[in-house]
């Protein structure tokens, strides 16, 4: 992982549509290299995948998130491992985290309603062994994503002309 | 009545680009890149630190140089980046802006009558400030087959008896040039041997993609008779805040001072805070915005020179200075035409002065968005020309 790395994996979290002729001319590295260098990335699991940053309130599908601590015994050789495995693996629990503080695990769940994501974290989350505690938030407004605002507009205008 | 404007206010020439700024207010989904300043909002670490102090009531005067601290932060941060030396109490001035430090500058130095060399195509000020000085600007031209360096050949042939001091400026507003040190070194024997007076404005300082920037005054014998320009618009995204600085030799920048302390009191203190936050802590979002000029630059110069306006890869600054030579138009007309059929703002590189002609300044300090859309409305009007 080098200087040139890193901005080709900067420029590609920004927009993943870049094309390699593009990215070419960016980085100042020539297309064979651009290819070389993003097929390494992949294999060593740098770059996990591509995807789209969407703005869901905007989107209009009524779906709900929630933030979910949980507060989980270890296993004697496995820690949290294999219980956040177990956890990772439903396709409502959108990111997973192990975390510092007062809470162990930290996961973003969505679904079609409030309803539907207190159901799932009372059916499957907590129920399971280990689960001592859990704390639900619902997400009740996205100021920013990945990294992207979703404020309407940054700054101001800028006056056409200045010398 | 009689006509009550001064001479010399009359003298100086208007914006030679009023018609232009005009127009574009009347059209509708403009890009511009006619801005000289940054896309990007000032980093808001910075505006939070000054916000903090402006509710802690920090909106006093300050002492006529600036901030004790502002002073020694940048004393040595030029100390550790470009191998200034320069003493926070006796060689310094924040001003309101390099604009400011520019005028000071020129006045501490320039009696009636001076010649100014200024080196060409530049920032418009630096002729109009030498004018209200009471000096006569004399032009020296940089040419594109030097690949707008400035060159010594070209420099003697302009020094006379009565050559004062020596404006350049680089990385250069408009063409992106830059000056290495065997270039500079060239220019600090003329300077030397004719016992010039050198104000460098180095602004874009941090704007250098190719190898690092190489100051002024630790070329040669400079340090004793330079004047360093400098200031946070550019790199910091700071335009709006005011906040630049002069550093000079002790007896140059009294006299500095004493005209800055009549004319300005001091510059804005809102702005000095927001300067020190910079400073201290604005290393990383200023490398970031550095590393996205780089890659719009690249972008952008192969686009023009695909589409047919030939440009050497600029190695600093954030302009692209194509010809427009082959398209059989001047840069006025180009720019004109442009602006109306395409809504496409650019400068005409005649602004800047001599060795201007026939060139566009386009700042891309804009998004990759604008960017290519802008490449594509410009390929599409070249296309309509043939
Ligand atoms: C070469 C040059 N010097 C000075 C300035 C003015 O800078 P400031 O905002 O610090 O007054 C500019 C702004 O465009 C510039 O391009």
């Amino acid at each position: 992982m080098d200087e040139k790395d890193l901005l080709l994996l900067q420029l590609l979290e920004e927009n993943s549509r870049l094309t390699t002729r593009e990215m070419a001319v960016m980085a100042e590295i020539a297309p064979d290299e651009i290819e070389a260098r993003i097929a390494a990335l992949e294999s060593a699991g740098v770059i996990r995948s591509y995807s789209a940053v969407i703005d869901w309130e905007r989107a209009g599908n009524g779906e709900v998130s929630a933030i979910i601590e949980l507060k989980v015994n270890p296993e004697r050789d496995y820690g949290y491992d294999r219980i956040a495995e177990r956890i990772a693996r439903f396709r409502q629990v959108r990111s997973l985290r192990l975390i510092t503080g007062t809470y162990d695990l930290q996961l973003t769940v969505t679904g079609k309603n409030m309803q539907e994501v207190a159901r799932f974290v009372s059916e499957y989350i907590a129920p399971m062994d280990r689960i001592r505690e859990t704390a639900t938030h619902i997400i009740m407004k996205s100021y920013k994503e990945h990294g992207r605002t979703f404020c309407e507009k940054e700054g101001s205008e800028r006056i056409p002309y200045s010398l | 009545m009689r006509d009550y404007i001064s001479k010399r206010g009359r003298e100086i020439p208007p914006s030679g680009i009023r018609k232009f700024f005009d127009l574009a207010l009347t059209m509708e989904e403009v890009i511009s890149l006619g801005v000289g300043e940054p896309d990007f909002s000032t980093p808001w670490n910075i505006c939070e630190a000054s916000i903090y102090s402006i509710e802690q009531g920090g909106t006093s005067y300050t002492s006529n140089r600036g901030l004790q601290t502002l002073r020694e932060a940048l004393s040595r941060y030029l100390r550790d980046h470009y191998h200034l030396t320069y003493h926070p109490d006796e060689e310094m001035i924040i001003t309101t802006g390099v604009s400011e430090g520019l005028d000071i500058a020129i006045r501490a130095v320039v009696d009636p009558g001076d010649e100014v060399l200024v080196a060409e195509p530049c920032y418009v000020s630096y002729s109009p400030c030498v004018t209200l000085a009471g000096g006569v600007p004399v032009p020296v031209p940089c040419l594109r087959k030097d690949r707008f360096r400035l060159n010594p050949d070209i420099l003697m042939e302009r020094i006379t008896g009565k050559s004062k001091a020596l404006i350049i400026n680089f990385p250069n507003n408009p063409t992106g040039a830059v000056m290495r040190k065997e270039d500079l070194q060239a220019v600090a024997d003329i300077v030397c041997d004719h016992d010039l007076v050198l104000i460098s404005d180095e602004v874009y300082a941090e704007l250098t993609y190719d190898g690092s920037h190489v100051a002024s005054a630790t070329v040669g014998d400079l340090a004793a008779r330079t004047i360093t320009l400098n200031g946070f618009s550019k790199a910091y995204a700071m335009t709006g805040w005011r906040i630049g600085y002069l550093c000079a030799p002790r007896e140059i920048c009294d006299a500095a001072l004493k005209i800055h302390q009549y004319v300005m009191l001091c510059a804005p203190v809102m702005g000095q805070v927001a300067a020190l936050e910079g400073i201290r802590r604005g290393e990383d979002e200023k490398n970031r915005m550095v590393s996205e000029y780089r890659v719009r630059r690249n972008l952008f110069i192969e686009s023009l020179n695909r589409i047919g306006l030939p440009c050497h890869l600029p190695e600093g600054a954030f302009y692209a200075f194509p010809s427009v030579e082959k398209t059989g138009l001047s840069d006025y007309e180009f720019a004109e035409q442009l602006l109306k059929e395409e809504h496409v703002a650019v400068v005409p590189g005649s602004v800047f002065g001599q060795g201007g002609a026939g060139h566009l300044r386009c700042a891309y300090a804009v998004s990759r968005k604008d960017l290519n859309e802008a490449v594509r409305r410009m390929e599409a009007f070249i296309q309509r020309l043939k």
